[in-house]
């Protein structure tokens, strides 16, 4: 059984798009990223899945339960930090914290201190005296104190600085080790690439392609740098060649498809220089934008 | 029904549900304080009330009270109470869930092992608890302010009971009209504007209708449902009016819930 299944799920806001027949699975004890750029769908996919908004057509189930019949059920096990952080302004972050763990069952007053000390959050100020980044903390804090079994990460690292960046995607990968499912939603490739075991890409609403992080960096595209003294770009042009650019003698172009036939072409010619490499995770989501 | 929520709820509206209480009680017990000074004079009194314009008497809602009387002289007081009350109920209705979308808690809120039904449960209990304690100073202030001030004076109990047991409909009809009103525009940014233009707009129907003797603007108003000098002469409610009130409660609390339960919360973007 999946712990997230989604069935094209569809949401327009009146005549805007939200996201179009999305359908994907994360598996239990994934780390399931979720990339695309700001307004590509992300959030609103993961307000669907909290019924915090109602879908057009579609369905989706969590747990194995339906997400909007099972709601109240299914948050019980649910821990959500969304991408912008707002909390009861006039509140304590203890209180806050309590409040929030008031709707779990049992006692979280221990993990609440230790996830306050660990990332550093003091409990006695106000919400409205914090910054960004410290109100960022209270959500992180918030969101696990009643150790869910899955969690949606929106945007989770935006405000926080490096060292918390590192201490908070350690905090996941514990999570993760015991057991926990991760929804992780970002823009920011390199923290997916960091964290997640497959991603998910969203362009304009819909999935342009769900994989494995390896298989999507091994066996797409090759990046391919060749260094020669005359050289004509077009002798690269074919089919499986993108982005291709010339300067100072320098050839520049990702490839998909065989790499023997690119092999073969370079060996006939005289060259200075040649790369081949894996392309980042960045340039291989720009080729999805395009 | 989650008593996190409705506990929550209350303690983020008992520094208001003060304010308003006290200020409720200050109006009673400052106006009934002058009673004894004007009773001596009373039909000086109800001489001069005779020589102002009839409009400006009605806008009053002071038409036919006869000033000497501890009733009528309360009657009066009664319609500023009931704008205070009207004002408060209406912050509270139109307050209730917008104030989680608009300092954006509702995310927060609504991804709680939570139904929507048991939020606008909580939230509309613990607004009730809150707007009891402020009409149960009203009767307290009233009670013993007329005790302190009506200089023994004998006055229809039975008649003040019955204006005061109006209180809770009234506050009933703004707290949900609110909540429904709230619900029905996308975003209300801003609660006071909106509170202050459905209590203080009832009030100038109510005002208006008795200036131009209009008996149609008098329907869609609460003011005029719960008429002041009408209870406290006749003893009795005009009920088919009172029944306008009911209905509009009940509407807009079935209409709350229709519409809170499909609520697609906006996003903070």
């Amino acid at each position: 059984m999946s712990i997230i299944a989604v069935n094209n799920l569809t949401k327009y806001y009146g005549k805007s798009r939200g996201i179009v027949d999305v359908s994907f699975q994360v598996e239990e004890g994934e780390i399931f990223g979720f990339i695309g750029p700001n307004g590509a769908g992300k959030s609103t996919t993961i307000r669907l899945l909290l019924s915090l908004i109602y879908p057009s057509s579609g369905s989706a189930a969590i747990f194995g339960k339906d997400a909007i019949q099972h709601g109240p059920v299914i948050r019980q096990e649910i821990g959500y930090l969304p991408s912008e952080v707002f909390y009861y302004e006039r509140m304590k972050v203890i209180d806050l914290l309590k409040y929030s763990a008031s709707f779990f069952p049992g006692d979280h007053t221990a993990r609440m201190h230790e996830l306050a000390e660990y990332m550093e959050l003091d409990l006695g100020r106000r919400i409205d005296d914090l910054s960004y980044g410290n109100k960022k903390k209270v959500g992180i804090v918030q969101g696990l104190l009643h150790r869910p079994k899955l969690l949606f990460l929106d945007e989770p690292t935006s405000g926080l600085d490096p060292l918390m960046q590192r201490k908070f995607f350690q905090l996941i990968r514990e999570e993760n080790q015991r057991g926990v499912t991760v929804f992780f939603s970002s823009h920011i490739l390199g923290e997916v690439q960091r964290l997640c075991n497959r991603v998910g890409i969203i362009k304009e609403g819909r999935i342009v392609e769900i994989s494995d992080i390896r298989t999507l960096q091994q066996n797409n595209y090759k990046k391919i740098r060749v260094a020669a003294g005359e050289l004509n770009p077009a002798y690269f042009a074919a089919a499986g060649v993108t982005d291709l650019e010339h300067a100072n003698g320098v050839v520049r172009f990702f490839f998909k498809g065989d790499i023997n036939t690119v092999v073969q072409q370079i060996s006939s010619l005289n060259v200075t220089d040649v790369t081949i490499e894996e392309p980042t995770l960045e340039e291989i989501f720009m080729h999805y934008y395009e | 029904m989650s008593t996190t929520i409705f506990k929550h709820e209350f303690r983020m509206r008992l520094r208001s549900v003060i304010i308003w209480s006290l200020a409720v009680a200050a109006i009673i017990f400052l106006y009934l304080a002058i009673y004894p000074s004007f009773s001596q004079d009373a039909e000086l009194l109800n001489e001069m009330m005779a020589n102002f314009p009839p409009e400006l008497l009605a806008a009053f809602g002071m038409t036919g009270i006869d000033m000497a009387s501890v009733l009528g002289f309360y009657g009066l007081i009664f319609l500023f109470v009931q704008i205070c009350l009207a004002v408060q109920a209406a912050n509270y209705g139109f307050g209730l869930v917008s104030m989680e979308e608009r300092e954006l808690t509702a995310d927060f809120l609504l991804s709680k092992p939570v139904s929507r039904q048991q939020i606008l449960t909580s939230k509309l209990l613990a607004v009730l608890i809150c707007l009891t304690i402020t009409n149960a100073v009203t009767w307290i202030s009233t009670f013993a302010a007329l005790a302190l001030f009506s200089q023994g004076r004998p006055y229809e109990a039975r008649h003040l009971v019955l204006l005061l047991l109006s209180i809770v409909i009234f506050q009933l009809v703004f707290l949900t009209v609110g909540v429904v009103v709230s619900l029905l525009v996308r975003r209300v940014r801003s609660v006071t504007p909106y509170a202050m233009a459905l209590a203080f707009g009832a009030y100038l129907l109510g005002a208006f209708s008795d200036m131009l003797g209009d008996v149609k603007l008098e329907l869609i108003t609460p003011f005029k449902h719960f008429d002041a000098s009408y209870i406290l002469q006749n003893g009795a409610y005009d009920l088919p009016r009172v029944m306008i009130s009911v209905v509009a409660i009940v509407a807009s609390v079935m209409g709350s819930y229709w519409l809170y339960t499909r609520r697609d919360i906006p996003s903070v973007t």
